[in-house]
C-alpha cells in the first residue's frame, strides 16, 4: 500500500516536470498566434483571437520552401555521402590487421578531439581561395567533419561481421566493392540507422559552419532565423511564428523514429 | 585487404582526402599562421609568440575563459544531478514513463540557436510579465546584466540537456541486475541505502561518460550563446568560442583569431585527453 502512494507521487512530480519542461514550447506557440498588441497585454494565457497572420507573413520572411529545400538538400546529401564513404573506409580499415591500418584508425579517432573553432578560420580562407564557399564545398566539409565518429561506429560493428563471408564470396569470383555492397553494407543497416540519426540532428541544426559558407539563396533556416533578430526592434509575435514553422520538421522526424533515435543517441554517447 | 591492395586506398580516398582538407590540414596551417601576420590571404613576417602575447594584454580572451569556466562548472553540476534525477524518476514503475521520456528528450533534437531565441522571449517577456503581475522583482530585467545573462544560459542549457544526460543514466541504471536490489530490500535496505551503495556502485561508467560530455559541450558552446544573449550586455557575457569567432570574422584579426584558437584546442584536446585516460583506467578495473 505504502509503495502504491509512493508511485502516485512519483508520478504527479514527474507530469509537473513535464509541464515546466514543455512550457517554453507552449509559450511559443500560444504567442505565435498573438497580434503584437496580444502578446503585450497578456503573454501566458491562449489568444483571445487567434490569428494566422504572424505565420503567413514568418513563412514569407523565412522564404521558407526555400530555406526547407536548402536544409532538406544538404542534410540528405551529406548524410548519404558520410554513410556509404564511411562504412566503405570502416570495411577497408576493419578487414586490414596491419600497422598502418590501426594507424589510420586513430588518426580518424583523435581527430574527433579537435573542436570546429580550431580549424575554421583556415578552412573558411582555403574554401574562399578556390571559389567553393557554397552548398558543394559545405557538403565535402561535413564528410570530413562527420567522417571520424562514423568510421570508428562501423569500425566497432564490422568486427562482429565473419570474415568467412568476404572469403566465400572471393571463392565465387566477386571483387571487394561488390562484396561490401551486396553483402555488408545490408548487414550493417541497425549501426547505418544510428550513424544517419547522429548525423542529421548535427547537421539539420548546425549554424556556425553555414553561416561562414553559405550567403543568400542558399541559406538554411537556422541561418534565415536571423531576419527577425537582425533588426533592432525586435517583432515578437513574427518571430515566434518563424520559430515555430522551424520546429516543425524535427518534431515530426522526432516522433516518427524516436525508438531510433534514443538508441543512436546512447549508442553515439557512450563509445 | 593488404596495405598494398589499390581497393584498400580507393575505400580510404574519399575520407582520406576530405578529413586531411577539412580538419588536418586547417589545424596545422592554422597552428602556422598563429606564429604570424597573417591576416586571412597573405602573411609577411613571422612575429614570434607575439600574438600570444596580445592575448593576455586584452581582457576579452581573459574574460571569456573565465565567464566559460564558471559556466562549464554550474552546467557539469547543474546538469548531471538533473539528468541523474530525471534517470531515477522515469526508471521507476511509472504509467507515464514513456510519455516523460519523450518530453525531456524533445529540447535535445531543436538545435540550440533556435532553442536560445524561444528562450530569450521568455527571459525577457514572460518573466518580466510575471514578475509585475506577482510584484516579485528579481524576475525584471532578465539578460540585461552578467548574473541574468549567465544563469540564463545556464537555464538553456540544463533545460535542452538534461534529457540526453538522463538518457545515458538510464542506459546504464536498466542493467543493474533486479536481484541485486530486491536483495538489498530483503535485507531492509532503506531506499536512499538502495541507491547509495547498490545502485551508484554499479553506474560509476555513467558518471564518467556524462561528466566530460557535459564538461566539452559546456566548454565549446557557441549557438546558444549567440541566440540567447549575443554575448551582451558590453560582451560581460561571451564565451570562448564566440571570442574567436567574432576576433577572426568580426575585428578581422585572423592570426590573432587562430591564436586563441590554438589556446582553445590546446584546452579541449586536454579535457579529451584526460577522458581517455579515465576510460583506459576503468577497463583495467573491470
Amino acid at each position: 500500500m505504502k509503495k502504491k502512494k509512493g508511485l502516485i507521487i512519483l508520478e504527479v512530480i514527474g507530469l509537473l516536470l513535464a509541464l515546466l519542461w514543455l512550457a517554453p514550447f507552449y509559450l511559443m506557440i500560444v504567442n505565435a498566434f498573438k497580434t503584437k498588441k496580444g502578446i503585450f497585454s497578456d503573454v501566458i494565457g491562449l489568444p483571445e483571437e487567434a490569428t494566422f497572420e504572424n505565420f503567413k507573413e514568418a513563412f514569407v520572411d523565412l522564404n521558407f520552401m526555400n530555406s526547407l529545400f536548402n536544409s532538406l538538400l544538404i542534410t540528405i546529401i551529406s548524410v548519404l555521402i558520410i554513410i556509404f564513404f564511411s562504412a566503405m573506409a570502416a570495411y577497408a580499415l576493419q578487414r586490414n590487421s596491419s600497422k598502418l591500418s590501426k594507424t589510420l584508425l586513430l588518426v580518424f579517432v583523435a581527430a574527433m578531439l579537435i573542436p570546429f573553432q580550431s580549424v575554421m578560420i583556415p578552412l573558411i580562407s582555403i574554401f574562399g581561395n578556390v571559389e567553393m564557399l557554397n552548398r558543394a564545398g559545405l557538403i565535402f566539409m561535413y564528410l570530413g567533419f562527420g567522417c571520424s565518429l562514423s568510421i570508428f561506429l562501423y569500425h566497432g560493428s564490422l568486427a562482429g561481421i565473419s570474415k568467412s563471408l568476404d572469403e566465400a564470396a572471393i571463392i565465387d569470383g566477386a571483387n571487394r566493392l561488390q562484396i561490401f555492397w551486396h553483402i555488408i553494407f545490408p548487414i550493417l543497416k541497425p549501426i547505418s540507422i544510428t550513424v544517419a540519426i547522429l548525423n542529421v540532428i548535427w547537421i539539420w541544426n548546425d549554424y556556425l559552419l553555414p553561416s561562414l559558407v553559405l550567403s543568400g539563396e542558399n541559406e538554411t533556416i537556422p541561418l534565415r532565423m536571423f531576419y527577425f533578430f537582425g533588426q533592432y526592434t525586435k517583432q515578437w509575435h513574427l518571430a515566434l511564428a518563424g520559430l515555430t514553422l522551424a520546429i516543425i520538421p524535427i518534431i515530426i522526424f522526432y516522433f516518427i523514429s524516436q525508438k531510433h533515435i534514443i538508441k543512436g543517441v546512447v549508442e553515439g554517447a557512450v563509445k | 585487404m593488404q596495405n598494398k591492395s589499390v581497393t584498400f586506398w580507393l575505400f580510404l580516398t574519399p575520407v582520406l582526402l576530405s578529413l586531411s582538407l577539412v580538419v588536418i590540414v586547417p589545424l596545422l596551417l592554422g597552428v602556422f599562421y598563429s606564429f604570424t601576420n597573417w591576416d586571412g590571404l597573405t602573411f609577411t613576417q613571422f612575429v614570434g609568440f607575439e600574438n600570444y602575447i596580445q592575448i593576455f594584454q586584452n581582457d576579452s580572451f581573459i574574460n571569456a575563459l573565465w565567464f566559460t569556466t564558471k559556466f562549464t562548472i554550474a552546467c557539469v553540476i547543474l546538469l548531471n544531478i538533473t539528468g541523474l534525477g530525471l534517470a531515477l524518476l522515469v526508471t521507476r514503475n511509472l504509467k507515464s514513463k514513456n510519455f516523460l521520456r519523450t518530453v525531456f528528450f524533445m529540447p535535445n533534437l531543436i538545435g540550440g540557436l533556435i532553442l536560445g531565441f524561444i528562450w530569450q522571449f521568455i527571459f525577457i517577456n514572460v518573466f518580466d510579465f510575471v514578475g509585475r503581475m506577482l510584484g516579485q522583482e528579481w524576475l525584471l530585467g532578465w539578460l540585461s546584466n552578467e548574473t541574468t545573462g549567465f544563469w540564463g544560459l545556464v537555464i538553456l542549457m540544463v533545460w535542452q540537456m538534461a534529457g540526453y544526460i538522463m538518457i545515458i543514466y538510464i542506459a546504464y541504471l536498466e542493467s543493474v541486475p533486479q536481484e541485486l536490489v530486491e536483495a538489498s530490500e530483503i535485507d531492509g535496505a532503506t531506499s536512499f541505502q538502495k541507491l547509495r551503495y547498490v545502485i551508484f556502485p554499479l553506474v560509476r561508467p555513467a558518471f564518467t561518460v556524462s561528466m566530460f560530455l557535459t564538461l566539452s559541450n559546456s566548454f565549446k558552446i557557441y549557438d546558444q550563446n549567440l541566440s540567447l544573449t549575443n554575448g551582451g550586455p558590453y560582451d560581460s557575457t561571451q564565451m570562448l568560442a564566440m571570442d574567436i569567432v567574432r576576433t577572426a570574422f568580426e575585428s578581422n584579426q585572423m592570426a590573432l583569431g587562430e591564436a586563441k584558437a590554438v589556446i582553445f584546442f590546446l584546452i579541449v584536446a586536454a579535457i579529451a585527453l584526460t577522458q581517455v585516460y579515465y576510460n583506459k583506467k576503468r577497463e583495467v578495473e573491470v
